[in-house]
Order: C-alpha cells, then sequence, then structure tokens
C-alpha cells in the first residue's frame, strides 16, 4: 500500500476557519470599532480622519479579493479614481446631494469592472496582478488625455459638498464627516456580509483549492467575477467618499502608486483578516500625515521601512498576528484545562 | 448510470489511458484496481472532468458529458471523493458539508447526514482538517453525499486508515450502495475490494486487462496481490 496520508493536514496558519469562535469578543472589539471610528474626528483633523476610514474601506474591499479569493489585484486605482471622477463629475454638474454622487460613482467603479474582471480572471497568479495593472493603467491615461472632462494634470478642482442644504455638513468638514461615515461603514458590513455568506465561503474554497470548488460544482471564473465587480464596488464606494472629503479629485488617484498603496495597506494589516485594513490603513495615513506636517522630505523612506519590519517581524500583519497570538493562547489554555480534567481528547 | 467507452487520456504526448470501457450501474458498486501509475487517477479526473486532454466517450444518466466542463458535471451529480479527502482547512466541518450546491431532490439534509454520520455530528463547529483521519474520510464521502450526487467516485477511501475505521467506511458504502447511488472505487486494498464491490476492472498500463467479479477476485488473491505488487 502507498504512504500513509491518514496524518490530518495542519490549519493552514495564515488562514484560520473563518467563523470567529468566540462571539461576545466579536461584540466588544466591533463596540471598540465602532467607538473610535465616532471619536476619531475630536483626535485627528476630520479631513484626515475622513481619508482614514475611506483608505480602510478601500483595503477591506482589496482584501475581498487578496484574502479571501486569492486574487492580488494591482489595479485598484482604477476603481477608486474612477468612481472619484465620476462622484466629483456628478456632484459639480447636478448639484445632488453628495451621498447620490457616491452612488453614482461606485456604480460606475462597477461596470468598469465587469470587463476587467471577465479578462483579468482568466489568468492567476503574478499574471492576474499584470492584467489588472494594465487595465488600471489604460484608465489613468484615459483619465489624463481627457482633460476637457477630468481637467487633466490640474485634477477636477472645486467638487461641491451638497447635503440637503444642511450647512455644517456642507461646509465643517467635522459634521460632514458623521454625515459621510454611515456610508463607509456600510460598505465594511456589506464586505462582512460577503466574506461569511455562502458565497464568500465559494470564494475560499477557491482560494485553497481551484480544482476542487470545480469538481464541487462551481464556476470558479464566474465567481471570481462577482467578487472582482463587489470589490470595485465598494472600492468606488470609498473612492467617492474621498473625492467630496477633499473637493478635488487629482490624477493621483488613477495613478499606479495609489493601487500598491492599498496592497501595502492590506498587507500591513494582515491578509485575510479584514479588520486588518482598518489598522493598516490608519497607521499609513496618520503616518503619512505626521511626516508631511513635521516637514521631513522622506515620507516613502518611513512607510516603506515599517512596511517592510512588519512584514518581516509580523508575517501575518498586525491584525494577523494579534489574531493568533490570541487563538493559541486560548489553545493553550484549554488544552491545559483538559489535562487537569483527566486526559486530552484526541 | 455511467458508460465510459474508449476513452484515451493523454499527458502531452505520453498516452495515459488506452481504449477504457467501464460501467456502473445504479446501485451498484465497482472497483477499479491497478498499481501505481496504471491510470486509476487519471481515469477518475476524466471523468469528473479535470483532465480535458481525452477522446472516446462518456455518457452519465443516458447524457453524453464528455465535453461538459468540470463544474457542470458536478451539477448533473458526480461526486468526488478525493484521495487527500479535499476537506477545507480554513471551513468548519458544517461549513465543508454545506459548501457544494445541491444538485438533485435527493440530496441529504443536515440532520440527515448527521444521523447517519455520528462521529461529525459532534464536531459539527470544528475546523476540517482537525477531524482525525476516518473522520475526514467520511465528511468527505458526507459532503458528497448531501449534495444529492448519485454517483459517487472514490479515491481510495481506505487507504491509511486504521482496520476499525475502514470497518466503518466499508458499512458506509454499502449504506450508500442501498440507495441506489453508484459507486466507482479504486482501491489497491483487494481485501477491502472485494468485501465492498460487485465487480472489478483490472488497470494494468492504462489499459483494462480483466473485468472480474468478487468470486474470481477472491479465488485469484494470491496472484493479483503480486501483481499489484503488494
Amino acid at each position: 500500500m502507498s504512504q500513509s496520508t491518514a496524518t490530518p493536514a495542519p490549519v493552514t496558519e495564515a488562514h484560520p476557519v473563518v467563523a470567529a469562535a468566540n462571539p461576545r469578543l466579536r461584540w466588544v472589539l466591533l463596540a471598540g470599532g465602532l467607538v473610535a471610528a465616532l471619536a476619531l474626528p475630536w483626535f485627528v483633523y476630520p479631513p484626515v480622519a475622513m481619508d482614514i476610514v475611506a483608505m480602510a474601506l478601500f483595503a477591506i474591499a482589496l482584501d475581498i479579493l487578496l484574502g479571501y479569493t486569492g486574487l492580488l489585484s494591482f489595479g485598484h486605482a482604477a476603481f477608486w479614481g474612477s468612481s472619484a471622477y465620476v462622484t466629483g463629475l456628478i456632484a459639480t454638474n447636478y448639484g445632488v446631494p453628495f451621498p447620490v454622487a457616491i452612488i453614482g460613482g461606485a456604480l460606475f467603479a462597477m461596470i468598469l469592472a465587469l470587463p476587467a474582471g471577465y479578462l483579468s480572471v482568466r489568468r492567476s497568479g503574478i499574471y492576474f496582478a499584470m492584467v489588472t495593472l494594465a487595465f488600471a493603467q489604460m484608465v489613468y491615461f484615459v483619465g489624463y488625455q481627457w482633460s476637457g472632462l477630468t481637467g487633466g494634470e490640474n485634477g477636477l478642482q472645486g467638487v461641491p459638498r451638497h447635503f440637503f442644504g444642511v450647512e455644517l455638513v456642507e461646509t465643517d468638514s467635522f459634521y460632514f464627516y458623521y454625515a459621510a461615515l454611515p456610508i463607509l461603514l456600510l460598505g465594511m458590513w456589506a464586505a462582512w456580509r460577503i466574506v461569511h455568506s455562502p458565497f464568500g465561503r465559494v470564494l475560499v474554497s477557491i482560494r485553497d483549492n481551484t480544482q476542487r470548488a470545480r469538481a464541487l460544482g462551481y464556476e470558479v471564473d464566474k465567481y471570481k467575477v462577482v467578487a472582482f465587480v463587489l470589490s470595485a464596488g465598494l472600492t468606488g464606494l470609498a473612492g467617492g467618499v474621498f473625492a467630496i472629503n477633499h473637493g478635488f479629485v487629482a490624477l493621483t488617484e488613477l495613478h499606479w502608486s495609489t493601487s500598491g498603496e492599498v496592497v501595502l495597506m492590506t498587507v500591513l494589516g494582515g491578509i485575510g483578516t479584514l479588520w486588518g485594513g482598518v489598522l493598516g490603513a490608519t497607521l499609513a495615513v496618520l503616518l503619512a500625515d505626521y511626516l508631511a506636517s513635521s516637514g521631513f522630505d522622506g515620507i516613502d523612506l518611513v512607510t516603506g521601512s515599517v512596511f517592510v519590519l512588519v512584514v518581516l517581524l509580523f508575517r501575518r500583519g498586525l491584525w494577523g498576528t494579534v489574531r493568533h497570538q490570541w487563538l493559541a493562547w486560548q489553545q493553550r489554555r484549554s488544552s491545559r484545562r483538559t489535562r487537569s480534567g483527566g486526559g486530552t481528547r484526541r | 448510470m455511467l458508460e465510459v467507452t474508449a476513452l484515451n487520456a493523454w499527458y502531452g504526448e505520453a498516452q495515459a489511458l488506452h481504449e477504457v470501457n467501464v460501467r456502473v450501474g445504479e446501485g451498484e458498486v465497482v472497483t477499479l484496481v491497478g498499481r501505481n501509475g496504471a491510470g486509476k487517477t487519471t481515469l477518475v479526473r476524466c471523468l469528473i472532468g479535470l483532465h480535458r486532454q481525452v477522446s472516446g466517450a462518456v455518457c452519465f444518466l443516458g447524457r453524453d458529458v464528455t465535453r461538459l466542463p468540470a463544474h457542470q458535471r458536478a451539477r448533473a451529480g458526480m461526486g468526488w471523493v478525493q484521495d487527500d479527502r479535499g476537506i477545507y482547512a480554513s471551513l468548519t466541518v458544517e461549513e465543508n458539508l454545506l459548501l457544494p450546491p445541491s444538485v438533485s431532490e435527493r440530496a441529504w439534509t443536515l440532520k440527515r447526514v448527521y444521523e447517519a454520520f455520528p462521529e461529525l455530528a459532534g464536531r459539527r463547529k470544528a475546523g476540517g482538517t482537525t477531524l482525525s483521519g476516518g473522520e475526514q474520510q467520511m465528511l468527505a464521502i458526507a459532503r458528497a453525499l448531501r449534495t444529492g450526487a448519485c454517483l459517487l467516485l472514490m479515491d481510495e477511501p481506505s487507504e491509511g486508515l486504521a482496520p476499525v475505521v475502514v470497518a466503518r467506511i466499508r458499512e458506509i458504502i454499502r449504506e450508500v450502495k442501498a440507495t441506489g447511488v453508484g459507486v466507482l472505487l479504486i482501491e489497491q486494498n483487494v481485501t477491502f475490494a472485494a468485501t465492498v464491490a460487485d465487480r472489478h476492472y483490472l488497470l494494468s498500463q492504462g489499459r483494462i486487462v480483466e473485468t472480474l467479479d468478487t468470486a474470481d477476485l477472491q479465488r485469484r488473491e494470491g496472484e493479483l496481490l503480486k501483481h499489484l505488487g503488494i
């Protein structure tokens, strides 16, 4: 008989069981996160606070692909930036309340993601990343050349912030933060629902073993496209808020370095953790803001070093490492308990 | 139920299967016996649609599925129980069970699965690969039955398991057979094959060299073991 394969495969460390073991802890974390989100503009300059939450949703949206479907998109700036432009254009030209403009931007990102996803999911690994990058570069050049619409290098200026005539929100970024926050939180909740739905489990099965998912009866490419479009939609939501927040859309939002930045934030927080993106975005935005105001020139030098250090020291990212340690500690505790209770369960 | 006619398969230039004919009827358990490298797993991969470099015909439930992609064959009612069991580590036992779509009205409910596999009922919230080898094998079988598959393609279900667990797997295969599900079983363990199956195909170097019934198999067990090199 051939070699025994009876030993169960070790639980993949990077991807523990998706369902959280402790519901009480989950509520505590959720409440803590909400309080932090509500308190943020009291401690941080409100437009920067808004950037943090928008970037957090951006990173979470990317993690649906990177962490839960196993696809590294290196072209998400296309969806972030194009939604920012479309949101800006809608707000400028039609004078609608900003949530409507943002929804328009997100829808546009989803429509754009459909052909991009359809073409790119045929490849995996580095090829997938390159196809998405190439697509994003095309979008960038459209944005650059079509200056009549986008303002080209000058960007889209003077994006208004209409909100049903509520003047506080329209003029004061502190109040705007609270008006826009629900949109982003809704996006995060949607991401959580997607990942924890039966659809999300199919994505995980595709990530872990594509062939097996196929043999179980799933048309893998179709699921990947849907995940891609959903991720682009949430990215668009975040990009739209970003545009309204700044009242200005720059060409940088479409640039490939934005795609790189969000990958960095997701990895920093921990791939496949969803909430890690929040930590990664907070750290990256605060660091960049602090360094910019300190007058130091080498911002990228510092963020780059932090990134390298985190990847070397905490392979699972910040959130991933904390979660791993917590689970390991719980396991040790429960195994100690069963041992003292007479015999381990095997 | 399953009718394979003159199936050839290649890996690039190398031909792995030659003119293979296999038939599995309703409620019938058929084994594929053969050495390592004889083409058993290749045959199953061709049937489930994961290996596409083939010629010949695969008919399933009276329908030609030779050109169908894997996911459509699964939806037509083919269940694959892989030799590595194919359990997802990042999903719990119950999530593993509920992962594949239900493909027919004979799909099992979770309640029925847990009644038939009490071993799994107690571990439903555990991570898929924290189970023992035998439990994982049961989970793989249960997952295929949960979808309502009417043909199970099982790749060495007894491999590497303790005798008492093998006996339990045997019992399960018999129960499955009694519900009218066809089973194509890859097996190197001739003794095990003889106790569960109705017919046996002996596969050697990509060809079906003999078709035996169980009485033949038992009579010639010594000779076959020698052939299999065990």
